[in-house]
């Protein structure tokens, strides 16, 4: 049976409860009659042989690429940039993607008797990843080969001596890149394509880039003028990093791309009721939420966290392309829309969501209150195309326990941000004045590259991400959240949904419209 | 009856005292843990403990063995059947309302003038209505009734379909969707001369104020061009109220009101829409009289009236206690009609 598509739930009085992630855990909400349930399309089949897939994608390239086969040589300097950790989430069981492509563009980089092949994590200013991590991304093989020959590096934003600047766009943006990568013959580079803001020339203008070129669109203006990341031709991110990436092929650097696609089918069989819906729930569904509800809710939440970011999601291959950046993005985000569009009418005044464990930020580690605000605000938020989901001036309702809690070994600089900078103001157009001390702060700086840190300016993209919904948005309402942190956030805590709808109708009138994203598996609402 | 209750100690406002008093307490604490240990045992568990309810708004992906709106209750409308409903009826289920509804009605004489068949609709806020409704309808109407009843919840199990077709007369309609299949049927019935029993609103009133109305429920009357009389029924959410397992006794006030003629070409949602004026307008009258609200409904707040107020639950609640000529049948003695005898222009349907 063909899998079926996204779903719009008009709630009644038959409308079993709602499931809503909640951080480490997950309850179950009676949403008001008539509120609506947007429920992401089922996962579509996966290629049968993905192997086969990447090959022919290799050989037979879009745009006026040629085979990849064709363009190696001996004696060529050949650099492979792949996603870092932050993708997929949650992590895929193994093998992953990057593994599957890199290991066929070594095949083909052997054959043609390639010797200078470095692998780089594109990092931009995210932490560097693990051992464990990057041997689950790119497989035993690929990293016990190149690895213990330091080839297996992680792109470093802040060695000048590994940057290079190939100069600015026509708007006046910095594009400094790895210099390995933009000296290469070749640059191959391997995405994974979670969401429709995945790839393209993000992926290089981004990923392999310096804090001196990001700044240019992860700053408060571009993010509110993204309407939405996930509408590249309505995003001004995209469109920046879109002139970046012409201007970086314009310098000669020769990119290869191949970019893939994956279903959602983000749980393993065990966890399969946080993809269902809740009146299609068996028995089974039913006593494995009650058990891991109830034993998550008794669990310490760092244990809980470590479960929980155990589970490897058995999402898989859907499909591949590879050769010239835009051709190639054409095809992927037209994949990723037959995956995750779901058509809903109209925007409602109050969207409703849970926030899962897990964010891009917080792979192995805390979901602190930034990314909170991060990833409601943000990403789901911005899961939409066309019309956000929630009208203006209406209310989001997100909930998670929002603890004052910080991994200080990734996220060291998000300390200092939450309590020095959010004590001062929540504006993302104001606490610009104190980016540049973060991002040069030598201290984080040594955090970054040195250990597991995120770059000392993050916790500043992070709040510029809220840009958009922050402007757009009436009031946020935590549910569940510490009171002392969700208002030093700028949001309002409630202790229920239902108090949390009261408020909300307080800002946006009595009986509002509820929508509620049920999410993840992640899609996109494409608002008519 | 409690035990304390039929110890002649407690009449003439004596109060029991020592062992006795202490005898009495005990045995109702017992009964009331026994009773509340059935009810905790015989319902369902809720979900996730339980299986999951279905949304109304979601079709059904494999259709029901024969429940639901596909129930066929063709068998219950043959003359054996129907005569021993009708045995039933007269003979139990009256008597067992009017000692317990005690319903006052007023505007019977609509209902004895009313040319069969007609489409009868009505407020719903208790299980009561039912049987309340059919037993102040005249003998040749109510015995050539059907009654619509929510197909989720009387047809969802076989003993419960069989019951309820066997003892009222009650066919399934889909109320949170528009089935075709259960409105053909309705519409059918009544072309063949059967009057049909409807509650419009799909449920019952979680707090007794009146629902917006169902397009579906004005179909079969809309399609067959048959009159509909409104009617208006208080004080049945006193007796049994939604989600309540006691019953009560109290008062009940049936009002009924002038039939209402669809119009050549008028659609449901036309005839919906007058129909929910006519609800709110006797709603009005049963609080009221029929000159204040006719008032009212000329003022144009009727509807809104009747809705009860925007407010929160507690307050909504508040608010219908308000009105206790609606649920006691206690007339104000400074009403319009200057005696206060409600009695004076109504009758009771003993």
């Amino acid at each position: 049976m063909s899998p079926r598509p996204g779903y719009v739930l008009e709630v009644d009085r038959s409308t079993p409860p709602t499931l809503f992630w909640h951080g480490e855990g997950y309850r179950l909400e009676r949403l008001p009659q008539g509120s609506r349930v947007v429920y992401a399309p089922e996962p579509i089949e996966p290629l049968a042989d993905p192997v086969a897939a990447v090959r022919h994608a290799l050989d037979h390239p879009l745009g006026d690429s040629q085979p990849l086969r064709s363009l190696l040589r001996p004696g060529m300097r050949l650099t492979i940039a792949f996603d870092d950790v932050s993708l997929p989430l949650p992590p895929m069981r193994r093998p992953d993607n990057r593994q599957l492509v890199i290991e066929q563009v070594l095949d083909l980089a052997a054959e043609a008797g390639v010797d200078d092949v470095v692998l780089i994590a594109a990092l931009a200013l995210h932490r560097r990843m693990t051992e464990a991590e990057l041997r689950h991304a790119l497989g035993d093989r690929i990293y016990d080969a190149f690895a213990p020959h330091g080839l297996l590096r992680q792109h470093d934003a802040e060695d000048p001596s590994e940057l290079v600047h190939l100069g600015t766009t026509d708007q006046g943006e910095d594009v400094e890149l790895s210099r390995r990568a933009a000296e290469s013959d070749l640059l191959v580079y391997v995405n994974i394509n979670l969401v429709a803001m995945d790839g393209g020339h993000k992926s290089v203008a981004t990923g392999l880039a310096s804090y001196r070129s990001l700044r240019h669109h992860h700053n408060a203006h571009t993010m509110r003028h993204s309407r939405s990341f996930m509408d590249q031709h309505r995003s001004e991110l995209h469109s920046s990093n879109w002139r970046m990436g012409r201007l970086i092929a314009a310098s000669g650097v020769r990119v290869f791309q191949i970019e893939t696609t994956l279903n959602n089918d983000a749980f393993p069989e065990q966890f399969r009721f946080l993809q269902r819906r809740e009146w299609e729930w068996s028995a089974r569904d039913r006593a494995a939420f009650v058990a891991s509800s109830a034993a998550l809710a008794r669990t310490p939440a760092r244990l809980a966290r470590s479960v929980l970011h155990g589970i490897a999601g058995p999402h898989r291959m859907t499909s591949v392309q590879a050769g010239e950046v835009e051709a190639v993005h054409a095809v992927t985000t037209g994949h990723v829309h037959a995956q995750q569009l779901v058509e809903v009418d109209g925007q409602s005044d109050v969207l409703t969501m849970g926030l899962p464990y897990i964010s891009p930020y917080n792979v192995n580690s805390i979901m602190n209150p930034i990314l909170v605000a991060c990833l409601g605000l943000g990403y789901f938020f911005n899961l939409y195309r066309g019309r956000p989901l929630v009208r203006e001036g209406g209310v989001l309702i997100m909930s998670h326990p929002t603890r004052k809690a910080f991994h200080p070994g990734h996220h060291p600089s998000y300390i200092d941000f939450y309590e020095e900078i959010l004590a001062e103001t929540t504006d993302p157009a104001e606490i610009h004045k104190w980016e540049e001390a973060f991002a040069t702060d030598p201290w984080y700086v040594h955090l970054y590259r040195t250990g597991h840190a995120y770059h000392g300016v993050h916790p500043f993209y992070m709040w510029y991400w809220c840009a958009h919904a922050l402007d757009h948005l009436g009031a946020v309402v935590v549910v569940g959240g510490e009171p002392s942190t969700v208002r030093r956030l700028g949001f309002r805590p409630a202790s229920t949904l239902a108090d949390a709808l009261e408020i909300a109708a307080d800002v946006v009138g009595p009986s509002p419209s509820v929508t509620h994203l049920h999410a993840p598996p992640l899609m996109i609402a494409d608002v008519r | 009856m409690t035990a304390a209750r039929r110890d002649p100690d407690l009449g003439a406002g004596r109060q029991p005292t020592g062992r006795r008093a202490w005898s009495a307490s005990a045995v109702t604490g017992v009964g009331r843990l026994a009773r509340a240990r059935l009810r905790r045992a015989t319902r369902p568990a809720p979900f996730p403990w339980g299986a999951p309810t279905w949304p109304g708004t979601v079709a059904r992906p494999v259709p029901s063995s024969g429940l639901g709106d596909e129930y066929d209750t063709a068998w219950a409308r043959r003359y054996p059947v129907r005569l021993a409903r009708a045995m039933v009826t007269d003979n139990l289920t009256r008597p067992a309302v009017h000692l317990l509804a005690s319903p006052l009605v007023r505007g019977a004489e609509l209902l004895d003038m009313a040319e069969a068949p007609v489409v009868i609709v009505a407020n719903h806020t208790s299980h009561l209505d039912t049987p309340l409704l059919l037993s102040v309808l005249p003998d040749r109407i109510r015995h050539r009734t059907v009654v619509a009843a929510a197909a989720d919840h009387f047809f969802d199990r076989r003993w419960k379909a069989h019951l309820w077709a066997g003892l009222l007369g009650a066919i399934p309609l889909e109320r949170n969707r528009v089935s075709r299949r259960s409105v053909d049927e309705a519409t059918a019935l009544v072309e063949d001369g059967w009057s049909l029993l409807i509650f419009p609103e799909g449920g019952r009133s979680p707090d007794g104020w009146q629902q917006e109305l169902h397009r579906a429920a004005s179909l079969p009357a809309a399609r067959t061009g048959r009159p509909v009389i409104p009617v208006h029924l208080a004080g049945t959410h006193r007796i049994l109220p939604k989600g309540g397992t006691r019953v009560r006794r109290a008062r009940t006030t049936v009002v009924v009101g002038a039939p209402l003629y669809p119009e050549d070409g008028e659609d449901a949602r036309h005839l919906s829409a007058r129909l929910e004026t006519a609800l709110a307008t006797l709603a009005a009258e049963s609080r009221t009289d029929w000159w204040t609200a006719r008032r009212q409904a000329a003022a144009g707040t009727t509807v809104q009236d009747a809705r009860g107020p925007d407010a929160s639950p507690w307050r909504r609640a508040w608010a219908l206690g308000g009105t206790p000529a609606a649920w006691t049948g206690e007339h104000d003695s400074s009403s319009a009609h200057g005696d206060g005898d409600p009695r004076r222009w109504a009758v009771r349907r003993d």
